[in-house]
C-alpha cells in the first residue's frame, strides 16, 4: 500500500491549561475525502491547523508527504505550498483584485511568470464558475462568490491536499449550496480533502471516511453509511440526533 | 417573487429642490438659530473685508523704498516683500549661484509630482528618487562642472525646509515602519528596544534633540574629526520624527484582522512577502489621515532649527526684518512665508484626501 499522504501520530496539544488535542492519530490516504465533525470546542478546526502549523502541536509528530512538521521554517514551507487551506471568513485580501489573490502566491512563493500565472488562475476561476469577477475586489462580491474565489486561490498553488475549516458555516442559507458544488467537483476530481464542517448532506454524498471528534479526542471513523446508520459510540449518537433533528 | 403580482407601487426617490434660493434655505436660513448666526457673520464680513481688501491691495505699496510704505495711508508694503524675496527663500546662498536651489527645487518638487500618481508606484520611483536627490545635491553643493563649493552654513531659505523635511520624511518613513513592526511582532528582543526607543524619543522635545545633535554629539567626537551641522541635524530629525510614524503605523498594523495574516500564511509567503504585500499594503492605507497628519506637523517643525542657528525659510524671513533700512514690515513678511508654508501643507492634505478615496475604491467591505 502507498504511504499516508498525511500521518498523525500521538498529538497533543494545549491552550494553557486546556488539553485542546489529545492524543490524536490520523493517516490520510492520497485521494481521500474526510468530513471532521464534532460539537463546538471538541478540537476539529485545531485539528486541521496544525496539519498546515497555522497552530503547533506540542507532542507527537505531523508528517505530510514525509516531511516532518517541526520548527525548521524551511519544512514549514514545503508543506504549506503543498497543502492549501479555505477559512470560513474567506480572508480574502481585500486590497486586491480576484484575479490578483489567485496569482501572489504562484508569482511569489513559486516565481510563476506572471502570464502564466493569471492563465491558470482564469482557468481555476473557470473552474468555480466566476471568471467573469476576475477583475472584481472581494468587497464587490456576495459570500459564496467569495468563497468560491477563496478556493480558487488555494488551488492556484497546485496544492496536493485541501484543508476546509467550516467553509460554508459564514455563508447565506442560499449560498451554500453554490460553494457545496464546487468543493463536489473537486472531490470527484480526486483531491485529497480534510474538510470540517456540519454539513451531514455532503458528508453522506462524498466523504469517503467521517471522523467524530469530542473533547480534543476521534471518538469515532467509519464509512458514512455504517457513520450515520449505525453509530457506535453514545457520544456519536447524541451528537448526530442534535444536528440531524432539527 | 416576481414583479407582476408585487402590490405595492415602485416609486422614484422623492425629487430634491434645487436653485440657490432653496439651497440658501436649507443650510443658511433653516430656524431662527442659524438665521441669526448667518446675519451676524454676513454683518462682520461687510465689517471687516473692505479693510483688509484696501490693505492688501488698493492701498498697497508694490515697489520702492520704505519711505513709500511709511508714507500717510500707505497699506500693505509688497515693496518689502519683492526687495527681499531672494533673501528669504534662499537666505545666505551666495546670490549669483540662485539659479542652482531653483533649479534643484524645481526637480524634487517634479519628482513629488511623479509620486502622486499611482501607477509609477514602484520600481520607477525607487530608480528616479535616488537620482534625481543626486542632481539636487550636486546642485546645491556645486564644486563640479564648474560650479563653485557653496557649504551647508551658506544654505538657507526654502531649499533647506524642502532637504529637512523631504529628505528627514523619506528616511523616517521606512525607519517607523520598521519600529512598528519590531513592537507588534513576536520577537521579545526587538519587540523591547523597539518599544524602548519609540518611548524615549517621544519623551523629549524636538528642540532638545536638535539641541543634542548640534551641541553634545560634537563633544563626544573624537579631536578633529567633525561632522557637518545640517547633517547632524537632519540625523536628529530623521530619528525623531520616526518615533511617532512608528506608532501612527502601528495603529493600522493592528487593524488588520489575523485572518488576513493566516490566509498569507497558508499560501506560503514569507514574513517580509506578507508584510510587503498583504499586511502594509492595507495598514498604510488605513492610517492615511494620521500619517499625513505627521507629515504636515514635521514639514512646519524643521522651523526649529532657527535654536541651532540653521536658516530655514522661517529664520531667513526673520533675519530679513532685521535690515535697519526695513524695520517693521512683520505682516508682510510672515505673510509671505505663512502663503509658502500654505501651499505645501495644503497640497498635502488634498493629496491625502484623494489618495483615500482612490485607494478605497472598490474595497469596501
Amino acid at each position: 500500500m502507498e504511504e499516508p499522504i498525511i500521518q498523525l501520530q500521538g498529538v497533543n496539544k494545549w491552550y494553557g491549561e486546556f488539553h485542546v488535542l489529545r492524543g490524536v492519530d490520523l493517516d490520510v490516504a492520497k485521494g481521500e475525502r474526510i468530513v471532521i465533525c464534532g460539537p463546538s470546542g471538541s478540537g476539529k478546526s485545531t485539528l486541521i491547523r496544525c496539519i498546515n502549523r497555522l497552530e503547533e502541536h506540542q507532542a507527537g509528530t505531523i508528517r505530510v508527504h514525509g516531511v516532518e512538521l517541526t520548527n525548521n521554517l524551511k519544512n514549514i514551507d514545503a508543506v504549506r505550498r503543498d497543502v492549501g487551506m479555505v477559512f470560513q471568513q474567506f480572508n480574502l485580501f481585500p486590497h486586491l483584485t480576484v484575479l490578483e489573490n489567485c496569482t501572489l502566491a504562484p508569482i511569489w512563493v513559486k516565481k510563476t511568470p506572471k502570464a502564466e500565472a493569471e492563465a491558470q488562475a482564469l482557468r481555476y476561476l473557470e473552474r468555480v464558475r466566476i471568471p467573469e469577477q476576475a477583475h472584481k475586489y472581494p468587497g464587490q462580491l456576495s459570500g459564496g462568490q467569495q468563497q468560491r474565489v477563496a478556493i480558487a486561490r488555494s488551488l492556484c498553488m497546485n496544492p496536493s491536499v485541501m484543508l476546509f475549516d467550516e467553509p460554508t458555516s459564514a455563508l447565506d442559507p442560499e449560498m451554500v449550496k453554490e460553494v457545496l458544488d464546487v468543493m463536489i467537483d473537486l472531490a470527484e476530481g480526486g483531491m485529497t480533502m480534510l474538510v470540517v464542517t456540519h454539513e451531514m448532506g455532503f458528508a453522506k454524498s462524498v466523504a469517503d471516511r467521517v471522523i467524530f471528534m469530542d473533547r480534543g479526542e476521534i471518538v469515532e471513523q467509519a464509512a458514512p453509511e455504517e457513520f450515520f446508520t449505525n453509530p457506535k459510540s453514545e457520544r456519536t449518537r447524541t451528537f448526530l440526533g442534535q444536528i440531524l433533528n432539527h | 417573487m416576481t414583479q407582476e403580482n408585487a402590490t405595492v407601487p415602485v416609486l422614484p426617490p422623492k425629487a430634491p429642490s434645487h436653485g440657490p434660493l432653496a439651497w440658501a434655505k436649507a443650510n443658511l436660513f433653516n430656524g431662527w438659530f442659524n438665521t441669526i448666526l448667518t446675519l451676524l457673520l454676513l454683518w462682520l464680513a461687510v465689517r471687516l473685508v473692505p479693510g483688509i481688501l484696501e490693505w492688501a491691495l488698493a492701498d498697497a505699496v508694490w515697489s520702492g523704498e520704505a519711505d513709500a510704505c511709511r508714507a500717510d495711508g500707505a497699506g500693505a508694503c509688497w515693496a518689502f516683500v519683492a526687495e527681499k524675496a531672494r533673501f528669504i527663500l534662499f537666505g545666505t546662498y551666495p546670490f549669483e549661484e540662485h539659479w542652482r536651489p531653483i533649479l534643484a527645487m524645481l526637480v524634487v518638487v517634479a519628482m513629488l509630482l511623479a509620486s502622486a500618481d499611482r501607477r509609477l508606484w514602484g520600481r520607477p520611483l525607487l530608480l528616479i528618487w535616488p537620482a534625481g536627490l543626486g542632481i539636487a545635491g550636486l546642485l546645491m553643493f556645486g564644486g563640479v562642472l564648474g560650479m563653485t563649493y557653496v557649504e551647508t552654513t551658506y544654505w538657507g531659505g526654502l531649499p533647506l525646509t524642502l532637504t529637512l523635511s523631504i529628505i528627514g520624511l523619506a528616511f523616517a518613513f521606512p525607519l517607523g515602519v520598521l519600529l512598528a513592526l519590531g513592537r507588534t511582532g513576536n520577537l521579545p528582543v526587538v519587540k523591547a528596544l523597539s518599544v524602548a526607543y519609540i518611548e524615549i524619543i517621544r519623551g523629549v522635545p524636538l528642540i532638545s534633540v536638535l539641541f543634542m545633535a548640534s551641541v553634545m554629539f560634537p563633544l563626544f567626537l573624537p579631536q578633529g574629526v567633525s561632522i557637518d551641522k545640517l547633517l547632524r541635524a537632519q540625523l536628529g530629525f530623521i530619528l525623531f520624527a520616526a518615533a511617532y510614524l512608528a506608532e501612527v503605523v502601528r495603529g493600522g498594523l493592528q487593524a488588520i484582522p489575523k485572518g488576513q495574516f493566516e490566509a498569507a500564511d497558508a499560501l506560503g509567503l514569507s514574513y517580509w512577502q506578507k508584510v510587503r504585500l498583504i499586511v502594509l499594503p492595507q495598514a498604510l492605507a488605513l492610517v492615511i489621515p494620521p500619517l499625513v497628519n505627521t507629515f504636515i506637523g514635521f514639514f512646519k517643525d524643521t522651523s526649529l532649527v532657527i535654536i541651532i542657528g540653521l536658516f530655514d525659510l522661517l529664520s531667513s524671513t526673520k533675519a530679513a526684518l532685521t535690515d535697519p533700512a526695513w524695520r517693521g514690515f512683520y505682516k508682510e513678511a510672515y505673510l509671505f512665508v505663512g502663503l509658502i508654508y500654505f501651499a505645501f501643507c495644503y497640497a498635502m492634505s488634498r493629496y491625502s484626501q484623494y489618495l483615500e478615496r482612490d485607494l478605497a475604491k472598490g474595497r469596501r467591505r
